[in-house]
Order: structure tokens, then sequence, then C-alpha cells
């Protein structure tokens, strides 16, 4: 079953096209920066890009800053939000629950299709990034290392490793919004509906965050800890948000699948 | 005769509305049994309780000896099913879909799989169809893919919601000799459709719901028993009117509707007389006749205090309607 729903994402031309389009932002950042010259000051504009222009090795995590807060969600949301939802639509999901594909199997295996699709999104990104970044930018500083942010420096290998620390961290952030997306497609027939109302969540939560008002509410805001991979990047690396990111999303990831494998199970497949 | 299909008590609400109510189905092997009722009867929420699509409020199901929905995996592979329109993913062509849907449950192993499939669109008639995605189909050959992925794994019982809508007359034949075909080589179809004459042509047993009831459900014989008159026609009916004055019931012109349990003997007689007979048969019941004497209007019937004309098939007057449960999405 989980092979069928990984050929079903895999062969459809959505899915690579979306992936492109993520892709093509932080490489035309990229682009527009080298032609330029004009980086952001340090501490102003995404994450990262100040530095880049003296090193490409840090690209990589500067591309993953650029896509986290808008666009990746919003393909996430688009992709979860279809996967249970796009099938009743289709008229597809009477014949998968007949077949019988079995509910919860279907739905464990439309959630790795979307596993799958995070993963392939952010590698994707990170390695077009690290390519462009380092024919761009050059990859070799003056001293034989990266500057990290907070000033000290990292030997390349240490770049790497948090690169790819801050992939799955990225990626983790990710399944909070997979989860609010696949549940709300157990509940509406409309894959539009769905991943919509996971971006309404998305924009409300980003939007509390920035007000002084609801500052109870902010650790529990599913946004909250999203671009704490940056201090994935400090030497030494500061764990703090990064382990409460974790602990949050795996609260809101447990409780959406629960309510998703609950709705999905008992429900009456009129589509 | 052993069940395929049994039910008791079966009852299914949506909220205030019981759109099946205590349904009692039997369904035996071999069989082919016709499923009849207006639209909104509650046909399609029943056929999708048998698939464990839509879960009971109450009763029993059992398909092939298992309960269903919880025994539906043990079962439900050894029953293909057309449930409404058919459904495809546009971008794949054909074989990809009957592929993927073969891979997504049990009961369909990969080693017979590409020739299960050769063989399920050779039997709908779309052997040739090549790699054209599902999207450029028409619609008779998406009816027939949703035909071709009912039978990929040589099913013991199909469940056929209107399989011949969208089809041309020579189409409909060719699933007619199709289904019966299957059937004498031991498949079990369960039909639900509108096409009277259709099923009249298929099936051997009957069940009509009306309102949620299954207020009929017997054999096609039974059903269509000889009504106790004989229509004959006559290029003398005015010696037959002489002769069989008392008898006669109705007559238009060479006609006549006679009242008589013994076709022979009447035959007999009026050859007796010299009178010459073109045409004569016993009078059965139609189908039609039993299914509208057996039900009330369709829920699509929407009539507003001074009755007018609604057309059965359109609805759309935008009067308020009854929820449908055949229109469920």
């Amino acid at each position: 079953m989980i092979g069928v729903e990984l050929r079903k994402l895999l062969r459809r031309p959505r899915t690579w096209i979306v992936i492109a389009l993520i892709d093509a932002l932080p490489t035309l950042v990229a682009v527009l920066l080298a032609i330029t010259d004009l980086a952001p000051r340090p501490g102003t504009g995404p994450a990262f890009l100040s530095a880049v222009l003296t090193n490409g090795v840090l690209f990589p995590a500067a591309a993953l800053a650029i896509v986290l807060p808008l666009f990746l969600p919003v393909s996430v949301a688009v992709v979860a939000g279809d996967s249970v939802a796009g099938e009743a639509q289709a008229g597809t999901l009477r014949y998968l629950i007949a077949r019988p594909a079995g509910r919860t199997r279907l739905l464990v295996a439309k959630l790795v299709a979307v596993l799958v699709f995070v993963a392939l999104a952010v590698v994707v990104v990170t390695v077009t990034a690290y390519f462009v970044g380092t024919s761009l930018f050059g990859s070799e500083p003056l001293g034989g290392s990266v500057l990290s942010v907070s000033g000290t420096p990292l030997t390349p290998r240490e770049a790497v490793l948090r690169t790819l620390l801050a992939m799955g961290y990225v990626a983790f952030s990710m399944l909070g919004v997979a989860a609010v997306a696949l549940f709300l497609s157990t509940v509406t027939d409309s894959p539009l509906a769905a991943a919509m109302g996971a971006l309404a969540f998305l924009v409300a939560s980003s939007l509390l965050l920035t007000l002084d008002a609801s500052g109870a509410l902010q650790p529990y805001l599913p946004t909250r800890y999203w671009l704490a991979f940056v201090d994935l990047f400090r030497q030494p690396i500061r764990w703090r948000d990064i382990v409460r990111g974790i602990g949050l999303q795996s609260v809101y990831v447990a409780v959406l699948l629960a309510a998703a494998w609950a709705n999905f199970t008992t429900k009456d497949i009129k589509s | 005769m052993t069940a395929v299909i049994r039910t008791r008590g079966l009852t299914k609400r949506f909220g205030s509305l019981t759109a099946v109510d205590s349904v009692d189905l039997d369904v035996g092997a071999d069989e082919v049994y016709g499923f009849l009722g207006p639209n909104g009867s509650g046909k399609t929420t029943t056929l999708r309780m048998l698939l464990g699509l839509v879960l009971p409020t109450s009763g029993t199901v059992e398909v092939l000896g298992a309960r269903i929905p919880r025994q539906a995996r043990q079962v439900l592979h050894r029953v293909g099913a057309l449930v409404e329109a058919p459904a495809a993913y546009g971008h794949l062509p054909g074989r990809a879909n009957l592929a993927l849907l073969d891979a997504a449950g049990p009961g369909g192993p990969r080693r017979t799989r590409g020739a299960r499939i050769d063989e399920a669109l050779e039997q709908v008639g779309l052997a040739g169809v090549g790699r054209r995605p599902v999207k450029a189909y028409s619609l008779g050959m998406r009816q027939r893919l949703g035909i071709a992925a009912a039978l990929l794994r040589r099913p013991e019982l199909l469940i056929l919601d209107e399989p011949t809508n969208g089809l041309d007359p020579q189409g409909i034949h060719e699933i007619r000799d199709l289904l019966l075909g299957l059937n004498a080589s031991g498949t079990t179809v369960f039909l639900s459709s509108h096409l009277l004459a259709e099923v009249e042509l298929l099936c051997r047993r009957v069940g009509v719901v009306d309102g949620g009831r299954l207020v009929l459900q017997d054999s096609l014989e039974s059903l269509r028993a000889p009504t106790g008159r004989v229509v004959l026609r006559t290029p003398d009916p005015e010696w037959a009117v002489s002769l069989l004055d008392g008898q006669l019931s109705g007559r238009s012109g060479d006609r006549l509707v006679v009242r008589s349990d013994d076709p022979a003997a009447l035959n007999a007689r009026l050859v007796g007389h010299g009178i010459r007979i073109s045409e004569l048969t016993a009078e059965r019941r139609t189908l039609e006749e039993v299914v509208l004497a057996a039900t009330s209007a369709g829920s699509d019937r929407v009539d507003g205090a001074a009755p007018r004309e609604v057309g059965g098939e359109f609805p759309g007057t935008g009067s308020p309607r009854p929820p449908s449960i055949e229109e469920g999405r």
C-alpha cells in the first residue's frame, strides 16, 4: 500500500512541478545576489543571506530559511490536503476502501507519502542550493573555515553536518502542517478546503506570534520554533529552542494524526 | 442455496433521515439479482454498506459469509464492485490505474497481475487501448475501465451500480453478454439499475426498495406471473367479440384482451369457430408495472402546492428538496 501511494506521488507531474517551484526561489535569490553583490546587512533580511556572499557553503541553510516561512508549508499543505480529499473528489476513494485497502493502512500510506514529499522537497532545495551557492559564491573562504552565526569559525565538516541537522529539523517542522492538512483532508471531500484550512491555521499562528497581547499563547503556536534551526549554526549549538520545537511539533502531530485516524476509520464514505 | 449476501435488520440513519430501514436482503450463489428502486430510496446507501463504505447504524451485513465491515479485509478482495460512476486517475493510462488498484489491497498477486489486467481489458473490449491517459477516454471507455477494475481478480461476487451507464446499445449488449457469461461460470451478480428492461433481460430475482424499506424480494418469474388475461390479435375482431361476450375485458381495433386462464383452450375454441388468430399471448405484468405498483415517486420529484410537470431525471427546479442519499456528495 505504501508502495502504491509512493508510485502515485512520484508519477504525478504536480509533485515535480511544485518541487521545482520551491527550488526556483532560492536559486533566483542566489543569482540576484551574485549579479548585484548586494547582500542584506547582517541582522536584516532572511537568515544567513548576509554571510553567503563570502561563502557559498552557508547558502543551503539560507535557502531553507527562504522557503521555510511560506513556500514549503504551502506545498506541504497542498499535498497533504489532497491526500484523502483528492481521492474522495476524484471518486477513487470508494474503490480503494472497497478494494479493500484498509482505512488505517491507507491513512498510514498517505502519511508516508507526504513525509517522502517533504523529505524530497527539503533535499532538492538543499542540494540545489549547495551547488548554486558554491559555484556562484565560492566555497573556500579566507582561513578555510565558515563563520558561524555567532561569529566563531566552523570547519567545513561541521558546516555540512549542521546543514544535515537543519534539513532534518525543517522537515520535522513541516510534519505539523502535514498533520493539520491530513486531518482536514479526512474531514472534507474538497482538497482545496483542506489545504486552505491548514494554511489558515499557519497564518493565524504567524500572526499571533507578532502580537504582544498573545504572549501567553506563543510557546504553543505551531510556527513558534520553526526558525530555531538557525541556532544549529551557532557556536556552540543552542539546543533549547530546537528541543522545544521538536517537542511541540510532536504533540501537534500526535494529536492531529490521532484525530485523523479516529475520523477516517469511522467515517461514511459517501463520495 | 448458500447466501452470498445476507443482511438482517440493516438500518442506516443520517441525522433524522432514515436512508435504509431494516432491510433483509438474501442473495444466493450463482444468482443474478436485480436491485431496484426510485432515486433516493436507499439503493446506493445499501450497496455502500455491502462494501464497507458506509457503516450501518444497526443490523448486520454478511458478504461471502464474512461480517462487513469488521471482516471486510478477509472477503472484499473476492468481490468486484462498480459504485455509481467509475473513477480513475486521469493522468495515468488505464493499465496503470488497474495495476495501482490491484496493488492497493490483498488477493491480487503481483505475479499474475499483468495477465489479469490483460484479460480484464480484453473482456470489456479495451484490449487495444494503449498508453492513452484516462482523461482522454470517452464516457463509455471509462465505464468499461470501471467494469474491468471490478473483474480484475475474477471475483466470486460482482456488485454493480448502473453498469451500462454511458454505453451505446451495442456496448450494453456486450456487457450483458459478458455478465451472463460470467454468471454461467459461477459468478454471482448483484445489479442495481434503473433500466428495468435491462434487469428483465439479466436478472432472475429482484429486490425492490422504496423509502429505505425492502418492499419486494422475489423471483422475476413469480412477479411476472400471468394475470389471468390473454391478449390476442385477429383479422376478424367482430366475430371474436360476439363469441367471447362476457369474457372480453378490453378492445382496441383488432387487439382484444380476454379473461381466460387457459390460452391454449381459448385459442382452440376461437379457431374451432373459424376465427383467424394472428397473435395470442398470456398477459404478464411487466417488471415496470410491478415496480411502479410497489414504489412511490423518487425523491428527485418535488411537487409544489399546485402539481406541475417535473422531469423525472432532471431535478433543479430551484425548489427546496428533501436530502437525497443517492446524491450524497
